[in-house]
């Protein structure tokens, strides 16, 4: 039976997925969940991830959450090559590091903005002009702190090859772009690690991945359905 | 040189570190770093100019400044390798000293469950649980002035959603999160559900299966440790005498200001 990873590509940790996936010739079935639809609500998805959130994985009878776990999870199922979570104990912990600090920092700021610039309006919600500066503000400061202490002169976070680290690095900071913040501009330094992921990944897969939320102000004029505006509110609250 | 753990047990995240390393006989060196003393928690590292602190005292900061420079806890150094984050420490122990499989089950689906638990910890437990300490403790230690009830409810709310999501996702009727036996899963979770213990919310009275859990965990671990582990957290009011950096309260300032928003 075939791997399904149940995915919406305007989810960050999606993309990270997809791309690994794609990258590494793993074979899958892609289960669209479309968060904007309140699908992840629903109860035939709610037995892959009781948790009612993307991405997940199926693998027989097998499920599991979290990007994190799936991904490590696919690169020891499928013997991936080794720069991707490199066997040398150091290397390894410097992927471990990165993909721990980033959760309430790159993750969570980058979040921020998205909902704010992104989701609020689309849940009918006026746009709070000093939240989105507050959010900018706490990214920059975790951009500051990946620039010196992750990524510091090195071509890619753990030495000469794309990893994990970069991976999940790059899909998340591709939301603010999404959303208009072009947080790659005025960072040269970061803007070249870009362009060294993108051509790891491949340029075709990285802009496939992207492609929806590099157009989400196409969404503009999608309608939430009242119950995800309500979930969306939920979701603003905390 | 050996192994060098950063470490001040006030923090969750070092005590999973001190536990692991002491239950499986890891051999280091103890550097205690005191968060609120040290001003370990500052942007400005005190350089060689600031009067008033005890020569022995900057020398550990600097040291440490160098070791780590995120500036928090746990950090660990392994000759000339440095490394910050619970997570990335304790699988890096586990691996170097090649601690009994049950801790990170080579297993790759149980590996993945505790991959999944240690991931979403982060965004959930993490998030709450340590919010109690600030509220009740902390917060009202570094500006004088007490909570409304109402903001200690809302974060008791919150952490009683990740409990409940903890105990169907994650606990569910097994004896340890990965099955039969205690992991590092267990083991970050357990202690940062301390915190609330430690400043007087018991997370675990009016949940027996949750309560369960935790002695079973308490006695994998061994009890003396974990009380060892806990002694600072669980006597916290000796914490309302503690002489606070100036310079800490100072950066903190604009941090707990928007906490008591």
């Amino acid at each position: 039976m075939v791997v399904e990873l149940f995915l919406d590509l305007l989810s960050q940790p999606c993309r990270a997925l997809f791309i690994f996936a794609k990258k590494n010739n793993i074979p899958f079935v892609f289960k669209h969940v479309e968060l904007l639809k309140g699908h992840h609500h629903s109860e035939e998805f709610g037995k892959v991830n009781v948790l009612k959130k993307v991405p997940a994985l199926k693998d027989g009878a097998f499920t599991l959450a979290e990007s994190i776990a799936i991904l490590l999870y696919l690169s020891r199922k499928f013997n991936t090559p080794d720069h991707w979570y490199p066997s040398d104990l150091q290397k390894r912990a410097q992927v471990d590091e990165y993909l721990s600090w980033q959760h309430a920092t790159i993750r969570e700021k980058g979040c921020k903005i998205f909902i704010t610039k992104v989701l609020v309006p689309l849940a009918g919600q006026p746009f709070s002009p000093e939240t989105l500066e507050e959010a900018v503000e706490e990214l920059n400061s975790a951009l500051k702190q990946f620039e010196e202490k992750f990524l510091q002169d090195k071509p890619f976070i753990v030495g000469n090859e794309i990893s994990l680290a970069d991976l999940v690095a790059i899909v998340e900071l591709m939301q603010p772009v999404g959303c208009g913040c072009d947080i790659f501009e005025n960072r040269p330094k970061l803007a070249e690690w870009r362009s060294r992921v993108e051509e790891a990944v491949g340029k075709e897969l990285f802009q496939q991945a992207h492609e929806l939320i590099l157009n989400v102000k196409n969404l503009s004029t999608t309608q939430l359905p009242p119950e995800l505006r309500e979930h969306v509110k939920q979701f603003l609250k905390t | 040189m050996g192994l060098e753990l950063y470490l001040d047990l006030l923090s969750q995240h070092c005590r999973t570190v001190y536990i692991f390393a002491k239950k499986n006989n890891i051999p280091f060196e103890f550097k205690r770093v005191e968060l609120f003393k040290d001003s370990i928690l500052g942007r400005k590292m005190p350089g060689g100019n600031n009067p008033g602190h005890s020569r022995e005292g900057q020398h550990c900061r600097e040291e440490f400044g160098k070791v780590n420079i995120l500036k928090k806890v746990p950090a660990l150094k392994d000759g000339v390798f440095t490394l910050a984050e619970s997570t990335a420490i304790l699988l890096y122990l586990s691996r170097k000293y090649n601690t009994p499989d049950h801790w990170y089950p080579s297993d790759i689906q149980k590996r993945a469950r505790v991959d999944e638990y240690l991931s979403w910890h982060h965004t959930n437990i993490r998030t709450n649980a340590p919010k109690t300490l600030w509220i009740k403790v902390l917060i009202p230690l570094f500006t004088g002035q007490k909570l409304p009830p109402e903001k200690l409810q809302e974060v008791m709310d919150e952490l009683a959603i990740s409990l409940k999501q903890f105990e169907e996702k994650f606990l569910q009727d097994k004896p340890f999160i990965v099955g039969s036996e205690i992991s590092l899963a267990d083991l970050v979770a357990i202690v940062e559900l301390m915190q609330p213990i430690g400043v007087g919310c018991d997370i675990f009275e009016d949940r027996p299966k949750l309560s369960e859990w935790r002695n079973r965990v308490e006695e994998a671990v061994g009890k003396e440790l974990f009380q060892e582990a806990h002694e600072i957290i669980l006597n916290i009011k000796e914490l309302s005498n503690l002489q606070i950096d100036p310079q800490l309260k100072e950066h903190l300032a604009p941090v707990l200001r928007k906490m008591m928003k």
